[in-house]
C-alpha cells in the first residue's frame, strides 16, 4: 500500500522536465492524432461527394492517369445537366415547401399542446406529457404501409400536402418534449404577475411566454427543419410522379438510371440537396446543439 | 376606493366580447390548446399504428380491401426464408452498428472533452454527417464501394499496395452486410458523441480530483467514476439508438436494397418491398409488426435505465 503510493511519487519529483515533453508528446498522440482521424473519416464522404461533382466523365473513370483526390480540369457541366436537364429545381421546391409547412405546422402545435401541459396544470397532464413522448418512440418503419392507405382514403395521395400533414408525427413529440423543458425554466412569478395585472391567458402566452421561449423555437424549428429535410420512408411511399418528389427521394429513383450511373450527376444532385440544410444548420449551430444535448438530458 | 377604480374598467373591458371570456375559460383553453397536437397524432399516428396491427391479419392488396384471415400472415413468415433472414440481419446490424457507435461515439466524447482551440467549431463539423440527409450520403458511400473505382480499393492497391485486387464490397453478402454496418456507424457516431459530450461535461471534476489524490489509475477512474456517472445517459441514448437502427430503412434502401439475393434485407425494407411495392399491403404489415416485440424490448431497456438514474440519485441524497 505504501509501496504503490510512494512510487508514482519518486518518479514524479526525479525527472519533472522530461514530464513536461512527454505530456506534450503524449497529448499529440492521444488526442489530436485520434481526433484528426475522426475528422478525417467523418468529413471525407463529403469531401469526396464535392469533388466528384466538379469532375468531368473522363476524370471519374480514369485514376491511372488523374489522381482521385484532386481535379485537374474542373467542370460545372453535372450541376448544369442538373438544374436545366432534369426537374432538379422544382423538386428542391417542393422539399423546401414540405419542410418549411411541416415545421410550422409542429411549431404550433407543439408550442400549444407544451403550453398547455406545463403551464395550464390540469389533472392528467403528466400523463398526457408521456403519451405524447411515447409516440416518439414509434419509429416510420412500422407506420408507413397503414399510413399509405389512410393518406389514400383522404385523398392526398402523390401530394405534398400528405407529407406536410404527416411529418408532424414525428416532429411534434420532439418539439413539445423540448418545449416542455423550455417552458419550465421560465419563472411562474412573471404569469401570476401578468394575471394579477388582468391580462387573459392567450395574451400570457403571447406576450410573456413566447418572448421568452424564443430560444427554444428556435430549436425545435431548425430541428424539425433538417428531420422534415431528410425524411425519405413517407416521402418515397406517399408520392408516385416525378414532379412532386422531394430531393432524397428524386434523385435515388429519378437520377439512378439503367446500369452505368452517372456518378457525377448524382454526387451534384446530392451536394445540392444537403447545402441548403448544412447551411440552415451553420446559421443556428448553437441551438441545435443545445437542443440535442437538452433533450436526452431532460 | 383604489380597488373600485381598477376593477370598473376592467369589467367595462370584458363585458362586450364573450369569445375573451371563453378563450380565458381554463378547461375550454386546455381542450383548445391540445386539440391541434393531439388531433395530428390521433389521425396520423395512433391511428395508423391500429389499422397497421389490424392489416397484419387481413389479406389486403393494394385496391382490394382484404379479410379478417387470423395469423395466416405471421404463419407464412415463420416459413420464410426470406424473412428469417431480415431478422437475422436486423439483430446483427443493430448488434455490431450499436456496438461501434458506442464505442467509437464514446470514445470521441472524451476526446472532445478536453481543452483545445477552435472546440465548438470542431464541435459543429463532427455533427455533419448527422444533419446530411441519410439517402445523400448514402449514395456518397454507394460510389465509396463501388466495384470498379472505389476510392478506398484504389487506397489499399494503387497507392500503398496491400492488395493486388480491388475489393468487392457490395458484390456478395458479408462484404456487402459489414459495408452497410460501415456507414450506419460512420452516420451514428456524431449523435452518440456529441450526447455523451453533454453527460460528461455534467461529472463534476471534484470526483476526478478526489480519486486522483486516492491514486487511481486512469483506466480506474473510467471504469468507477465515468461510467458509472455515464449510465443513465447511456441508457437513453443507446434506446433511441437501437430502436432507430433496427428500424433503419434508408441506407440500406440507398446502398443495396436488399441485395446482392436478399441477404442485406433488414425488417424495414422487406416490409416496404413487400407491402407498397409488392402490393402485399397485409404481409408488409405483418412484417413490420414483427419488429414491434424488439422495439418494445428497447423501450423497456430504457425503462430500466431510468428507474436506474432514480435509485442512484434517491441513494446519493442519503
Amino acid at each position: 500500500m505504501t509501496d504503490t503510493a510512494a512510487q508514482p511519487a519518486a518518479v514524479a519529483t526525479a525527472a519533472p522536465d522530461t514530464m513536461s515533453w512527454d505530456s506534450g508528446l503524449r497529448r499529440l498522440m492521444m488526442i489530436y492524432l485520434p481526433l484528426g482521424c475522426f475528422v478525417l473519416i467523418l468529413l471525407f464522404p463529403f469531401y469526396w461527394m464535392a469533388i466528384t461533382s466538379f469532375k468531368p466523365n473522363a476524370e471519374l473513370m480514369n485514376y491511372k492517369e488523374h489522381n482521385p483526390f484532386w481535379i485537374s480540369s474542373p467542370t460545372l457541366a453535372h450541376i448544369k445537366h442538373l438544374l436545366f436537364d432534369t426537374a432538379y429545381p422544382r423538386w428542391l421546391w417542393t422539399t423546401m415547401l414540405v419542410a418549411v409547412g411541416s415545421t410550422t405546422l409542429s411549431l404550433i402545435a407543439s408550442t400549444l399542446a407544451a403550453y398547455a401541459i406545463e403551464r395550464l396544470r390540469f389533472r392528467g397532464s403528466p400523463y398526457v406529457g408521456l403519451g405524447i413522448y411515447l409516440a416518439y418512440l414509434v419509429p416510420p418503419s412500422i407506420l408507413f404501409i397503414p399510413l399509405a392507405t389512410v393518406v389514400v382514403q383522404f385523398g392526398l395521395f402523390d401530394s405534398p400536402l400528405a407529407l406536410i400533414l404527416v411529418y408532424p408525427t414525428f416532429l411534434v413529440p420532439f418539439c413539445t418534449w423540448l418545449l416542455i423543458g423550455y417552458f419550465k425554466s421560465i419563472p411562474y412569478e412573471l404569469e401570476e404577475c401578468a394575471l394579477v395585472d388582468g391580462a387573459t391567458r392567450l395574451q400570457i402566452l403571447r406576450r410573456i411566454t413566447l418572448p421568452l421561449a424564443v430560444p427554444g423555437l428556435i430549436s425545435a424549428g431548425i430541428f424539425s427543419f433538417t428531420l422534415s429535410w431528410n425524411e425519405f420512408i413517407y416521402a418515397l411511399a406517399f408520392i408516385q410522379s416525378g414532379a412532386n418528389k422531394t430531393v432524397p427521394v428524386a434523385i435515388l429513383t429519378e437520377l439512378v438510371t439503367g446500369d452505368v450511373y452517372q456518378w457525377g450527376a448524382l454526387m451534384a444532385g446530392s451536394l445540392l440537396g444537403s447545402l441548403p440544410v448544412a447551411i440552415f444548420y451553420s446559421l443556428f449551430v448553437d441551438y441545435y446543439v443545445s437542443s440535442l444535448t437538452g433533450a436526452v438530458k431532460e | 376606493m383604489s380597488v373600485t377604480t381598477l376593477s370598473s374598467p376592467v369589467l367595462a373591458q370584458r363585458q362586450p366580447s364573450w369569445l375573451v371570456r371563453l378563450f380565458d375559460y381554463k378547461p375550454f383553453l386546455i381542450a383548445m390548446c391540445l386539440a391541434p397536437a393531439l388531433g395530428l397524432l390521433a389521425v396520423f399516428l395512433t391511428y395508423p399504428l391500429g389499422l397497421g396491427i389490424w392489416l397484419a391479419f387481413t389479406d389486403t392488396t393494394i385496391g382490394r380491401k382484404g379479410v379478417f384471415v387470423g395469423l395466416e400472415n405471421f404463419q407464412y413468415l415463420l416459413t420464410d426464408p426470406l424473412w428469417w433472414n431480415a431478422v437475422f440481419y436486423s439483430v446483427v446490424y443493430t448488434g455490431i452498428a450499436t456496438f461501434g457507435k458506442f464505442a467509437l461515439g464514446f470514445w470521441l466524447a472524451m476526446l472532445l472533452n478536453n481543452h483545445f482551440p477552435f472546440k465548438s467549431l470542431l464541435r459543429a463539423i463532427i455533427l455533419m454527417p448527422w444533419i446530411v440527409p441519410t439517402v445523400l450520403s448514402a449514395l456518397a458511400f454507394w460510389w465509396i464501394y463501388d466495384p470498379q473505382f472505389s476510392i478506398i480499393s484504389y487506397l489499399l492497391v494503387d497507392v500503398l499496395h496491400w492488395r493486388t485486387t480491388n475489393i468487392d464490397f457490395l458484390g456478395s453478402p458479408w462484404p456487402a452486410r459489414f459495408s452497410l454496418i460501415a456507414a450506419n456507424i460512420w452516420r451514428g457516431i456524431p449523435f452518440v458523441a456529441i450526447s455523451l459530450l453533454a453527460g460528461l461535461q455534467t461529472i463534476s471534476p471534484s470526483l476526478y480530483e478526489a480519486a486522483m489524490l486516492d491514486g487511481a489509475s486512469a483506466w480506474q477512474r473510467f471504469r468507477y467514476i465515468t461510467f458509472p456517472m455515464m449510465m443513465p445517459i447511456l441508457a437513453i441514448v443507446m434506446t433511441f439508438s437501437i430502436i432507430f437502427t433496427f428500424t433503419d430503412f434508408q441506407l440500406v434502401y440507398a446502398i443495396t436494397r436488399g441485395g446482392p439475393g436478399n441477404s442485406t434485407h433488414l425488417l424495414a425494407t422487406l416490409a416496404f418491398q413487400r407491402g407498397i411495392a409488392g402490393g402485399e399491403l397485409g404481409e408488409g404489415a405483418a412484417i413490420a409488426v414483427s419488429m414491434i416485440p424488439f422495439l418494445v424490448f428497447a423501450t423497456l431497456f430504457s425503462y430500466f435505465g431510468l428507474a436506474r438514474r432514480k435509485w442512484q440519485q434517491g441513494e446519493s441524497n442519503d
